[in-house]
């Protein structure tokens, strides 16, 4: 396998971890609003449906984005594929 | 004057700016102790801001074609991130999101996981490799991607309908807010509406818009926080709103249940005008299906990521690595308007419902409700109307009625805050509607001039030629998009949702396949962009002339049909017909790579 092949590969591996993340807190949950609003758990004393579709998954969206940025990179200067001049 | 040394000093130019603003805030606010009238202050508002857009337009004037379509490629990281969260807010999120919370409560906020969970898309999928193309605009990437005047062709199309219906509710935006703020008919209002947002864009391009952008998410922002922030103090509900609502949000579920929720008659709601809601669904518990909820959000996901306005955002990066962080600073910015949507809904219902509190009316006498002040105001304006249905004298929650654009605008003074928030609110939701409409005018106008002018009509134009054809289609776009928004078709965010569904329709799987899978070929792009958009027009039109729906879609999520067809017929004519070439096959390669070249020239 060639050097680029291999990188592609590897990002094949994020995107796939990363969109899993990203179903799982834009979708999955979702699937069970009623079960989340009868659930106990309540953080910061709201209803769980209503706690996720107002802050929980959207600060999920964004720490997930980050985090991908930062190992995206990673990957990229693995293979020696970073932009020489990044201004 | 702008170049260079403009870029060095972005911190302390947009520094001062925003110091500059606070400064007018507080003069403002000594103004009115001092007796100034609130409209003279809602005019001052207006004026003032839009005023330093255009001026910043004027100063970012240019003659570049690389500096017209993408800004020169030169827009810093994190203020790229603002510009992205202005480009996105629009009128939609700024004034209309927080009315639709307040009316339909959890079904609706799957609008809020969706218009962020969308950038996941954005960052991971698309925007680092077309960053990497080297395209101008995102028919552009298509056209070189796939090959053909076709593809090409087919994808401006799609994005002039999606666009185009965009816009028609940013200027309705914009021209909402200028009629209530500068005290105006709503037809004149658009006008003067498409006017400021032209100043922005009309001489700078891309470079005039990039920056006024910037100074719009920072109006934008304090406008929609500090009311909130100031409510939830003054209410008692707590310091930092976002982590002490819970017991707010409690509250009205109470009161619902002690008021309940009284069916009106048709003949009652006859006599209420067109457009107005009244409380009619829990605030907080789950209202609607699973699907229904899930299927919103994913339409609103697919779209973020396949509208160009936000994706040629993402062009004006120096590289590939900040173009990906890019992505995430955007979203961060977004966040802090997002999140604090449902905050402002449940302050704002609570200011109104609750009868402990100073400002509740629900249970007071409708003639006390009628002599207020604010209420005069907005009934006025046509979006707020009471009527004692049970002829009881008192005002019910069933007999209260507003119109979801007018909660943001109309908080500030339903919860007993000084008119200057309301004058900081108004321009907010302007900044909010006119940098979203200055990106989606320019997408198309770019689109037209770029790829239908210059790449398919006259490939030899000069470079004063494309940037005058540019400049007369934006101007032309504008006009058409206002006179359509005088027409009142839809709401603005009935029809911005049909923006994200047309998009997600025609442009999803053609950008997302073109990255990412190398047998896709024109012949596929074609049928994906043109059978996805007819199949998602066919089932909107199917479904409001009163047709069943297909799987619980409703007129809203129309992108779920046209987007499979799109998907499915992609694949398979792309399978039918010859690989493409090996020529295509190495360029897709070089696009999966940050390092190296871009693919298209930094002139093209």
């Amino acid at each position: 396998m060639s050097k680029q092949e291999k990188h592609w590969e590897k990002t094949k591996g994020l995107l796939f971890i990363t969109l899993a993340i990203w179903f799982v807190f834009s979708i999955g949950i979702f699937f069970f609003g009623t079960e989340m609003e009868a659930s106990s758990f309540k953080p910061f004393g709201y209803p769980l449906s209503y706690y996720m579709t107002c802050q929980g998954s959207l600060l999920a969206f964004v720490i997930l984005i980050f985090w991908f940025a930062g190992r995206q990179e990673k990957i990229d200067e693995e293979f020696g594929y970073t932009e020489r001049e990044d201004d | 004057m702008i170049k260079g040394k403009f870029i060095d000093n972005l911190p302390k130019v947009y520094g001062i700016y925003t110091g500059g603003f606070l400064a007018f805030i507080i003069l403002m606010a000594v103004l009115e102790q001092a007796g100034v009238s609130a409209k003279a202050i809602g005019i001052a508002f207006v004026a003032f801001t839009v005023g330093i857009y255009a001026i910043i337009g004027w100063l970012s004037r240019t003659l570049q074609v690389d500096a017209y379509y993408v800004a020169g490629r030169q827009v810093p990281t994190v203020f790229n991130g603002m510009a992205t969260a202005a480009d996105w807010m629009s009128g939609a999120s700024f004034v209309a999101m927080a009315g639709g919370i307040y009316f339909k409560g959890y079904g609706y906020m799957a609008l809020l996981v969706g218009w962020t969970g969308g950038y996941v898309l954005v960052a991971s999928l698309l925007a680092p490799y077309l960053r990497k193309f080297g395209c101008y605009t995102v028919p552009d990437f298509i056209g070189t991607r796939y090959g053909g005047n076709l593809a090409r062709l087919s994808a401006v199309l799609v994005l002039t309908v999606a666009s185009f219906t965009y816009v028609t509710a940013q200027i309705n935006a914009t021209g909402t807010i200028a009629s209530v703020a500068l005290d105006i008919p709503f037809q004149i209002a658009v006008y003067v509406g498409l006017a400021s947002i032209l100043m922005c864009s009309l001489l700078g391009g891309m470079r005039a818009v990039t920056w006024t952008q910037v100074a719009q998410y920072i109006v934008l922002i304090i406008a929609y926080l500090l009311p909130v922030f100031w409510i939830s103090n003054k209410m008692g509900a707590g310091f930092f709103p976002h982590l002490m609502l819970a017991d707010e949000v409690a509250r009205i579920a109470e009161l619902e249940g002690q008021f309940g929720f009284v069916k009106n008659s048709a003949a009652d709601l006859a006599t209420v005008p067109k457009g107005l809601a009244g409380i009619t669904k829990a605030h907080s518990s789950v209202n609607g299906t699973n699907w229904g909820f899930i299927s919103l959000a994913i339409c609103m996901m697919a779209g973020t990521a396949s509208l160009p306005h936000v994706m040629m955002r993402y062009f004006t990066t120096p590289s590939v690595k900040s173009a990906r962080r890019s992505v995430a600073w955007s979203l961060l910015f977004i966040f802090l308007l997002y999140s604090t949507a449902p905050m402002l809904a449940t302050l704002s219902k609570l200011s109104l419902i609750d009868p402990n509190l100073a400002t509740g009316i629900i249970g007071k006498s409708i003639t006390d409700v009628q002599a207020i002040d604010w209420y005069q105001n907005w009934n006025q304006a046509n979006l707020m109307f009471v009527s004692d249905f049970n002829g009881n004298g008192t005002l019910e929650l069933n007999e209260f009625f507003m119109g979801g654009k007018a909660v943001v605008l109309a908080t500030p003074e339903i919860a007993g805050l000084p008119y200057v928030i309301s004058g900081l609110v108004a321009a907010g939701g302007m900044a909010a509607a006119m940098s979203t409409a200055d990106g989606l005018v320019l997408a198309i106008a770019n689109a037209l001039s770029h790829d239908l002018y210059y790449k398919i009509i006259d490939p030899k134009a000069e470079t004063a030629k494309r940037l005058i054809v540019a400049r007369v289609l934006l101007v032309l776009i504008g006009f058409a998009g206002a006179t359509i928004a005088a027409l009142e078709i839809q709401g603005i965010l009935g029809s911005v949702i049909w923006a994200f569904d047309f998009a997600m329709s025609g442009l999803f799987f053609p950008l997302v396949l073109g990255v990412w899978w190398k047998r896709a070929n024109a012949q596929g792009a074609v049928a994906g962009m043109l059978l996805g958009l007819a199949a998602g027009t066919w089932y909107l039109i199917h479904v409001r002339t009163g047709g069943t729906p297909i799987w619980g879609v409703t007129q809203l999520t129309f992108g779920i049909i046209g987007s499979l067809v799109s998907l499915v017929s992609m694949v398979v004519v792309s399978l039918l017909t010859k690989a493409p070439d090996a020529k295509t096959q190495a360029m897709v390669d070089e696009v999966r790579i940050p390092s190296g070249k871009t693919v298209l020239g930094k002139q093209h």
